[in-house]
């Protein structure tokens, strides 16, 4: 795409509040747009001035950096205030219920709301509550479709397409969004998804989404083209999930050995952040199949293009 | 509404189902001093005392007044959810003449006093029958047991703790054997919560999809299937609070076909709604236990069609709108349901999932029985808790016209054909639609 040449996509909705909904055209849309962000970025001058005028509020019930960051960086580059609210800050330690909080924002006349919350259902329930657009950066174990978009972003960008690839999602698959956001994405966009994992770590059901499943690393990996890894949580590691870091590792631990099960051209993706030596090896989440630092840099441009996408369709755009 | 004086009364050409009897005429009741006279064919105006007041039911369905096993009334303690009487008044406009209310209250329900408070309470203020079941075990803790027979002999009408489960299986042992020497029943919520653990709705497909986490039916089933053990090596009575799966019907047909003394419950929750209905993450749809699968739903209505399945109950459990309207998994869990229980089990008769006779026995009848209650029946010289139902009037469920204090009801702007038109408790009409 030369840089000159401008995407005019619009979402036509007022929300992204998940992948699921989502078509095939407007995933590809988002991917074009962000396309261009990419470059963009790359640039000395990466300001645009298409949300100038217009106010986004991250408000992050849960902690993230690198999420946070991003939605920042990205709106900022669109010429947007932004204001950032963590839970740590915010009334809701003293007990604000979200609809509280939610009424509260919506009073100040945001024109996106940026909501992350460590329950299912949550940012939906508060997207109810507002005027504003709303996009989903994480909620509970369901959707993180910005990730989603990311890692389809960085796939297509490295292996030129997404439609008949084998994607391997490895690891804590129950309590991930990002493996559902994932699986939802790569099954529209034509990919065949496999989840890989010890069976206390995925949910029962699974297989009715769409995807295959193999509870071991060889069977799991064989002829894939992606291997994602997902992070393990500190408190689901020591025997209520999984016995031991260490047996975790020696078993889904993605290193050189497990790596090769895979196709030799297979590329390795993490969203972050990563726990070395559990669910991944340093050598190969810093070797050259890993995707894991261009993830983030797609990030920005994912989340740019999300919010022009999104404001192009606000009242007054 | 209109409340009509002690004069006798003749419901006139009705058609008449009385489970009690498999009576399924069409003929006329005719009411006195409180009880019902007769229920036959051809009384007619002329057979009656004078000053009788004859009331048309060309076309309408006379049935005993239901008796509602398991409905969590606020009080003492939770007042701001639900009273004795605005539970009554939904009670009455739901054709339901009696409620059983659960002890799990604050304090809970575990020694006479508080027997006598609710008992007291109803007499004041409820319109319909008001009888408390009380707790099995002190506080609810699942450690000492109550004082079953002087709580028994102060009116509790069997022994529950709520929506908690006995976890300790030497406690519920002593219980069960312990209310055995006062003919008391035990009726028991199964759940092992160490399964349930952080779950907040049916373990499969669609809990995976909405990133909750799952309880699976196992957890009802392995705590009911010890219970039955218990009941075997004790012979007590026992009744299975609310059974929603195909599994436990399993260990249930099992245990009634042993000949031990054991029944079960489904709620009209689980009866007419399935895990799909949650949609996206309908809070009023949170259940404890959670709303199963489709096949699990029809079983558990065949399972009452036939019998093994004794008792339909609404499980009413009014939330304030706060509690409810969080993220899914940190809402309250529970529904209102005495007004809407009726109709909504109309639904499957008019849908031809299980026949009339069957549906109003497991909603009346058989409570009745269980309970020792002179109602569900419409035999001479029974209690005249009755109502008239239009069976095909539609109407449109409007949370803000229900009687209950709170409008967490599953059927949010439901469809629904069939609505009482008339409740009669003790011989007086408390609720009426002219």
């Amino acid at each position: 795409m030369t840089t000159g040449q401008k995407s005019s996509f619009v979402l036509s909705r007022r929300h992204l509040l998940g992948i699921e909904g989502l078509s095939r055209d407007e995933i590809s849309g988002l991917l074009d747009l962000a396309e261009e962000f990419v470059e963009l970025n790359r640039q000395i001058e990466k300001k645009r001035a298409s949300l100038r005028g217009r106010t986004q509020i991250n408000l992050f019930f849960e902690v993230s950096t690198r999420t946070q960051s991003s939605f920042e960086l990205a709106g900022k580059r669109l010429g947007a205030d932004v204001m950032n609210m963590s839970a740590s800050s915010s009334s809701m330690r003293k007990g604000e219920t979200l609809m509280d909080t939610a009424i509260t924002l919506n009073a100040m006349h945001p024109d996106i709301i940026v909501v992350r919350h460590h329950a299912s259902g949550a940012v939906e329930l508060l997207a109810r509550k507002v005027d504003c657009s709303v996009i989903n950066a994480g909620d509970g174990a369901h959707e993180h479709p910005t990730q989603a978009l990311l890692d389809a972003l960085t796939i297509r960008r490295n292996k030129g397409r997404i439609d008949g690839l084998t994607v391997a999602i490895c690891g804590d698959i129950l309590h991930s969004r990002v493996a559902r956001s994932n699986i939802i994405l790569l099954n529209c966009m034509g990919a065949r998804v496999r989840v890989v994992g010890p069976s206390t770590l995925l949910p029962p059901g699974i297989e009715r989404m769409g995807v295959e499943v193999a509870r071991d690393m060889r069977a799991g990996l064989a002829d894939a083209d992606i291997v994602m890894m997902l992070r393990l949580q500190r408190e689901r590691m020591n025997g209520s999930y999984v016995p031991s870091t260490s047996e975790y590792f020696h078993y889904f631990g993605l290193d050189e050995r497990k790596l090769a099960y895979a196709r030799p051209d297979a590329l390795v993706m993490h969203p972050g952040p990563m726990n070395r030596g559990v669910e991944i090896d340093s050598i190969v989440a810093d070797g050259a199949q890993s995707l894991i630092r261009e993830q983030v840099e797609m990030g920005v441009a994912v989340r740019m293009a999300v919010l022009e996408a999104l404001s192009r369709n606000l009242p007054n755009a | 509404m209109m409340l009509s004086d002690r004069r006798p009364i003749l419901l006139a050409n009705a058609r008449i189902i009385d489970p009690s009897r498999d009576l399924d005429i069409v003929g006329d009741v005719l009411i006195a001093d409180g009880v019902v006279r007769e229920a036959k064919r051809g009384i007619g105006a002329a057979g009656v005392p004078e000053g009788t007041e004859v009331i048309e039911c060309r076309g309408k369905l006379v049935a005993p007044g239901l008796v509602d096993m398991r409905a969590f009334v606020g009080e003492p303690g939770a007042a701001s959810r639900e009273t004795l009487a605005s539970a009554s008044q939904a009670a009455a406009a739901g054709g339901v003449t009696t409620i059983i209310c659960q002890p799990d209250t604050s304090p809970v329900i575990d020694d006479p006093a508080t027997v006598d408070f609710v008992l007291r309470r109803a007499r004041d203020n409820a319109i319909v029958h008001v009888h408390p079941m009380a707790a099995i075990t002190k506080r609810l803790e699942g450690g000492e047991m109550t004082e079953i027979g002087l709580l028994k002999a102060a009116g509790a009408v069997a022994f529950t703790d709520g929506v908690k489960s006995v976890t300790n299986a030497q406690v519920m042992r002593r219980a069960l054997t312990y209310a055995r020497d006062f003919d008391a029943l035990i009726v028991h919520h199964t759940e092992d919560p160490a399964l349930v653990a952080d779950g907040v709705m049916n373990e499969g497909e669609f809990a995976a999809r909405l990133g909750l986490l799952g309880v699976p039916s196992a957890a009802e089933t392995i705590m009911l299937e010890r219970d039955l053990r218990l009941v075997g090596l004790t012979g007590g009575r026992y009744h299975a609070a609310s059974v929603t799966c195909t599994e436990s019907l399993e260990v249930l047909r099992r245990a009634k076909e042993a000949g031990l003394e054991v029944t079960a419950s489904a709620s009209i929750n689980h009866l007419t709604l399935n895990e799909n209905d949650i949609g996206p993450y309908r809070t009023f749809l949170k259940l404890v236990p959670p709303l199963r699968a489709e096949a699990d739903r029809k079983v558990l209505v065949d399972a009452v069609a036939s019998g093994l399945v004794d008792v339909v109950m609404s499980d009413h459990n009014p939330q304030d709108v706060e509690t409810k309207r969080l993220p899914f998994a940190e809402a309250a869990a529970g529904a209102i349901g005495l007004e809407t229980m009726l109709v909504a089990g109309l639904r499957l008769v008019h849908s031809g999932e299980i026949g009339l006779m069957a549906l109003l026995r497991a909603l009346s009848t058989r409570p009745a029985e269980l309970l020792d209650l002179p109602g569900g029946t419409l035999k001479s010289g029974a209690p005249a808790d009755l109502i008239v139902v239009d069976m095909d009037v539609p109407w449109i469920v409007d949370p803000n016209e229900l009687k209950s204090k709170c409008r967490n009801t599953p059927y949010d702007e439901a469809r629904m054909q069939g609505r009482v038109v008339r409740t009669i408790v003790a011989g007086r009409t408390i609720y009426e639609i002219v």
